[in-house]
């Protein structure tokens, strides 16, 4: 079991309320990734799950159980750490060991679940090695086996792969994601990576500035982000917002497109601009287009490739039903 | 090129000349002290005898002889080793306290602690002995023991606070999440990371309490009297015996020179701590 709830919690550090009251519930087995710009309160967040923080205001309530004063240490949680926070003076059988010691499971026990975690891991070769002689890589793997181990109701992951390279971070993204098909237990992920966040996520918990903006699956918050931030936040690259005369022909003071979801022409379209960068990665093209008036930079992304260069003129056609309007607010005019 | 060649050969045999004058000035009271310490009381202070002289161990036959030594040692071992034990028994706990679980009156405690170091011994010296006499711990090795404590506390608790800041926060709170209470975060966790630190603050430690004279002085007699007592001792009102005196001087500060020299390599790899991560 692993239900996470959260009710009415506030944080505040010192006179500065770094979370207003804010309710969650992430359900059993439920892999859930809190995402948003930097210090926009997900880290934190998670600090008060873990018990790393404590609550100014609210309950932490685990399986149905009130867990807000209770030390994290007794909350049956497992957390992997952006920094790896192995312990640098034991081995990384010991490092495994470690949280099975404290709880007083027994050796044989031990062994058989530092072998099967490592294997599952491919760490079988590096049991004996200090953390220092292994890679970044290998360091977060040894770091999600000591939680493995545990058998925690839920698993806390703080940004694990910021620290990691660009190919290491897909593969580790997709062994995650792979042990949580495995295990079925839930995963509370933070990260400001919004790719991560789409990949994994059973559900997403968009935050700014302490306040939860949308919760929803991946292609809702896509396909119905309910504000502005959102709908800017998700996806990639950015949806282009367009104000003024454009979006008051579609009744509404701000308008959204997806590059995605604009079509290119060199030779008739609704808008004209000429080409800044065109990036041809060969299965997409994105060109970035100035001089349309609708914005300072409009973005585009199509399928395939087209020749285009900077300096050409495009003409670029909304898809009439992709197109997100925004009141004044920023809110979603549905 | 040249002239940064040339520059940097010349730091390189300027640097050791000066290295081995400062080393040398330093050393020089010590090595005049043990050259004494093995004259007679006459030949000590007769310059022909300077640096040529007939060695003799009379001094050094005569301290343990007629004065004891072995007792002041035992006394000094005794403190030192029980007063180091305590200091770092309530400090490793405080410094871990500060350092990991900050308040925003950390910084002002910490001052407050080094503060105490500032008040002259002499002003609380009445006081002191006055307390000590009136609870019957006058000449006692627990008073000794808690003295020496309470005056290298503040010193001890802002070196471990130093080293225990160097420890990354999230291994501690790894330590947290594996199921670790607070004793086993210090025992299991933050212990084995700082072991250099604390080696080496537990060393300068026991070197002061090994050197302490104002309060062993002045609180014991004979029970719990250490070296530094019977070096004052020595300190006969018929005129100074330099010969006795370096014998003795030499003998106190013994054990604690060939402790720091076994003990360099700690030594020098505590107070480098913090470039090692």
């Amino acid at each position: 079991m692993g239900r996470i709830q959260l009710e009415n919690v506030t944080k505040s550090f010192g006179d500065v309320e770094v979370i207003p009251p804010l309710n969650l519930t992430i359900e059993d087995g439920e892999f859930a990734v809190f995402v948003g710009p930097s210090g926009c309160g997900k880290s934190t967040l998670l600090r008060l799950i873990a018990g790393l923080e404590e609550t100014t205001s609210g309950k932490v309530i685990i399986d149905d159980e009130n867990m807000t004063e209770v030390p994290p240490s007794k909350r049956g949680l497992a957390m992997v750490f952006q920094s790896y926070a192995l312990y640098p003076h034991m081995t990384v059988r010991k490092n495994i060991a470690f949280p099975m010691r404290m709880a007083g499971v027994d050796e044989d026990e031990q062994e058989k679940r530092i072998a099967a975690a490592a294997n599952a891991l491919n760490l079988t070769d590096y049991l004996d090695r200090k953390p220092g002689q292994l890679s970044g890589g290998q360091r977060q793997r040894v770091a999600i086996g000591r939680a493995i181990v545990r058998d925690p109701s839920a698993f806390l992951f703080d940004e694990p792969l910021s620290n990691l390279d660009a190919a290491l971070r897909v593969g580790m993204r997709l062994e995650i994601s792979e042990m949580h098909n495995r295990m079925q237990t839930t995963m509370i992920y933070v990260t400001h990576d919004q790719v991560e966040a789409m990949t994994m996520a059973d559900k997403i918990v968009v935050l700014q500035a302490g306040v939860i903006e949308q919760v929803g699956s991946p292609l809702e918050l896509y396909h119905k982000p309910r504000n502005k931030f959102v709908a800017g936040f998700i996806g990639s690259p950015k949806m282009n917002f367009i104000s003024g005369d454009e979006a008051a022909k579609q009744g509404a003071h701000t308008i959204g497109l997806r590059p995605e979801h604009t079509e290119v022409s060199t030779t008739e379209g609704l808008w004209k601009g000429v080409v800044g960068v065109a990036e041809h990665l060969g299965s997409d093209t994105f060109i970035h287009v100035h001089d349309t008036g609708l914005a300072e930079t409009f973005t585009v992304r199509i399928t395939g490739d087209i020749a285009v260069r900077h300096g050409d003129t495009v003409y670029l056609t909304p898809q009439a039903e992709q197109i997100h309007k925004f009141d004044t607010d920023g809110l979603r005019i549905v | 090129m040249a002239i940064v060649a040339q520059s940097s050969k010349l730091s390189n045999v300027l640097w050791p000349v000066l290295a081995w004058i400062v080393g040398l000035l330093f050393f020089f009271p010590i090595f005049w002290m043990v050259l004494t310490s093995f004259k007679t009381d006459a030949d000590a202070v007769k310059s022909e005898y300077l640096l040529w002289f007939t060695p003799t161990l009379e001094n050094y036959l005569n301290m343990t002889e007629n004065y004891d030594y072995w007792r002041f040692a035992r006394n000094s071992v005794i403190t030192s080793v029980f007063a180091t034990i305590f200091t770092l028994v309530v400090s490793i706990p405080a410094a871990y306290a500060m350092a990991f679980n900050p308040t925003k009156r950390t910084k002002d405690v910490l001052m407050w602690m080094l503060s105490t170091k500032m008040l002259p011994a002499a002003a609380v010296l009445y006081p002191m002995t006055f307390l000590t006499k009136s609870l019957g711990l006058f000449d006692t090795h627990f008073m000794i023991i808690l003295v020496l404590s309470l005056i290298n506390l503040p010193i001890v608790i802002w070196m471990l606070f130093t080293y225990f800041k160097e420890i990354p926060k999230d291994i501690i709170e790894a330590g947290k999440m594996d199921g670790v209470d607070t004793l086993g975060e210090i025992k299991e966790i933050l212990i084995p990371l700082a072991w250099g630190g604390i080696a080496s603050t537990a060393l300068l430690c026991f070197i002061f309490c090994w050197n302490e004279a104002y309060w062993t002085v002045r609180l014991t007699t004979t029970d719990a009297a250490t070296l530094s007592k019977l070096i004052e001792g020595n300190r006969a009102p018929e005129g100074l015996f330099f010969g006795r005196l370096s014998a003795v001087s030499t003998a106190a500060v013994g054990p604690i020179v060939v402790l720091g020299w076994f003990c360099q390599k700690q030594l020098v790899q505590g107070l480098t701590f913090g470039a090692v991560k």
